[in-house]
């Protein structure tokens, strides 16, 4: 039997393509129904104008999370109050794509547009965790130098070390500690400039994360979404 | 013009809007497209500056001279149409329909003007006489519009070049780009300012002012304005944030100062999503928190008269008092590649 917090946890896997957050926690999980071993599960997004192409990849991640679970039988994810609901919806529903649901205005599916997201939430977490070191009292040469292993402990190392695995950079505990895009790691020279550049990038996707959740709240009146 | 501590601002208001959302001009996709700019106004306004919906929807001429001119301390604006005939039938707010207010209120607005270049050939033409009628001196263009079954366009589509390179022609200078959230294709970034990184390359005579700065991607517009000297950034959007999130406003401000530098930052309201008085007020007293003063330069009156109105006369070729009117050296963008004289 399926339960409510199986499918709760499930979802708490599913991240926002953009902010790199956990669809629970932005709000955005509406309402989970679970009825013998059907799933009906309804999200919302912080205006009716929300890009497609993220809109499209949260209800289909969602859909397969949810169907990925032991014992899950027939499940259905709908994403309300958006221009695009029906089409995002159906083709999600009849597993057709990201063409399926727009056919004439795609080239293509979306596997680059989240690869390249992913690569600006690294950067954006590596960016917050070189000022934790900067904070906490390290010179910014000695950067240069750490391994993965000397990074505090956190949510930021522990989404780093996932986000190179699912990139394909180096992830051992002894590979540097901060990476450029391409897998090299920045020498002494160019940590301020990459410094500078993460920051720019982090500052962009907190902003962007702070806006979505007071959007969210004041679309729905304060009503809470379903936190895992 | 607005004086504060014997200091004086000449003000520019970069974007406004005179729109048509009243429910017998709007289908369901115009509904939600003033829904979600409700939500914008009353997530980020002063309280005593929300209005109700019912006004929000349809604000009298009257209601915009005294928010812009009299309370609001602009001494110019410029109208920036948005057509989304898709979603408002009659026009959210056309050239026409602003070039029509600011013959009522001479000397106040600046009137700008649009093109689609999904129009072709026969928008060419349209586009032309239209230049002609108002006196064109910037376009305001929109990406994300609709179009039948299509949900957008790039800049450097090759009808965009034609387009743009009428304007130039035509010796219209300022094009501006707002952004998103659909663009064509469907499966790119919908806030991609890729397109407008290759057009400000092809066209150096032409300025090219990014509305909202690029948000939500503001890491990418000061990216490519750090390499692209005629790149310019509109603050619209990112302004109000100066009232709910100060310290995100700073970062904002301190980035773009970093990157593309104090002479190619633009103020604006987005009236009527919000009004001038309040940002103006707010900006001219604000400064960057302490602690980031380390990552960010100091924001003197100096680069604050700048951004409020200097920048935005230069591109225009406005008169500015005699007094405002000497320019003093502004610091270089440390972020951006060294720029050649013209």
């Amino acid at each position: 039997m399926i339960t409510h917090g199986q499918v709760l946890g499930a979802l708490a896997g599913v991240r926002d393509p953009e902010l790199d957050e956990p669809l629970t926690d932005l709000g955005f999980v509406e309402a989970v129904a679970i009825e013998g071993d059907s799933v009906a599960v309804r999200l919302r997004l912080p205006t009716y104008f929300c890009a497609p192409n993220f809109a499209f990849l949260m209800v289909d991640d969602a859909r397969a999370a949810v169907q990925a679970l032991d014992g899950a039988g027939a499940v259905r994810v709908e994403l309300g109050d958006h221009f695009a609901s029906e089409e995002i919806n159906d083709a999600v529903r009849d597993e057709r794509g990201f063409g399926g649901a727009f056919p004439d205005e795609t080239e293509g599916g979306l596997d680059s547009l989240r690869t390249l997201f992913q690569r600006k939430a690294f950067a954006a977490r590596q960016g917050r965790l070189c000022e934790e070191l900067l904070t906490a009292g390290r010179e910014l040469h000695e950067l240069a130098s750490l391994r993965l292993a000397d990074l505090p402990a956190g949510a930021d190392r522990d989404r780093c070390v996932e986000l190179r695995v699912t990139l394909g950079l180096p992830a051992a505990e002894d590979s540097p500690a901060f990476l450029l895009p391409d897998g090299r790691a920045p020498d002494r020279a160019g940590l301020d400039r990459y410094l500078r550049i993460t920051r720019l990038i982090r500052v962009s996707l907190e902003g962007n994360a702070g806006l979505c959740r007071s959007l969210i709240e004041t679309r729905y009146g304060g009503v809470q979404g379903v936190a895992a | 013009m607005y004086e504060k501590d014997g200091e004086q601002y000449y003000i520019v208001d970069g974007h406004v809007h005179y729109w048509d959302a009243r429910p017998e001009n709007r289908n369901r996709y115009g509904e939600g497209f003033i829904a979600c700019f409700y939500d914008y106004h009353r997530n980020l306004s002063p309280e005593e500056y929300v209005w109700p919906k019912e006004k929000y929807d349809s604000y009298s001429e009257e209601d915009m001279v005294h928010d812009l001119f009299e309370i609001g301390y602009a001494d110019k604006a410029i109208f920036q149409p948005t057509y989304l005939k898709d979603f408002f039938p009659g026009g959210f707010n056309t050239t026409e329909q602003n070039a029509a207010m600011a013959a009522r209120y001479p000397g106040r607005f600046i009137v700008n003007g649009a093109w689609d270049p999904r129009d072709g050939e026969p928008g060419l033409k349209a586009f032309e006489a239209l230049a002609q009628e108002y006196n064109l001196q910037g376009i305001k263009l929109y990406t994300a519009e609709w179009h039948g079954s299509s949900k957008g366009w790039k800049l450097n589509d090759k009808w965009s070049y034609r387009y743009l390179e009428k304007c130039q022609e035509l010796g219209i200078r300022n094009i501006h780009v707002h952004k998103g959230p659909t663009i064509w294709p469907l499966n790119r970034d919908s806030f991609d300012v890729a397109d407008v990184d290759h057009a400000a390359t092809a066209f150096p005579e032409l300025n090219f002012i990014v509305e909202h700065v690029g948000l939500p991607r503001l890491e990418d517009f000061c990216w490519i304005a750090t390499q692209e000297p005629n790149v310019y950034g509109g603050l619209a959007v990112a302004m109000p944030f100066i009232h709910s999130r100060p310290r995100y406003f700073a970062q904002i401000i301190g980035e773009l100062c970093y990157w593309i530098g104090e002479d190619r930052i633009l103020f604006a309201s987005d009236y009527a999503i919000w009004q001038p008085k309040w940002l103006v007020e707010k900006f001219v007293d604000f400064q960057i928190p302490e602690d980031l003063l380390g990552e960010y330069a100091p924001l003197t009156p100096d680069v604050k008269r700048k951004i409020l109105g200097l920048n935005a006369a230069k591109l225009y070729d406005l008169e500015v008092p005699a007094s405002l009117a000497a320019e003093p050296v502004g610091a270089a963008a440390i972020g951006s590649e060294p720029v050649s004289p013209a």
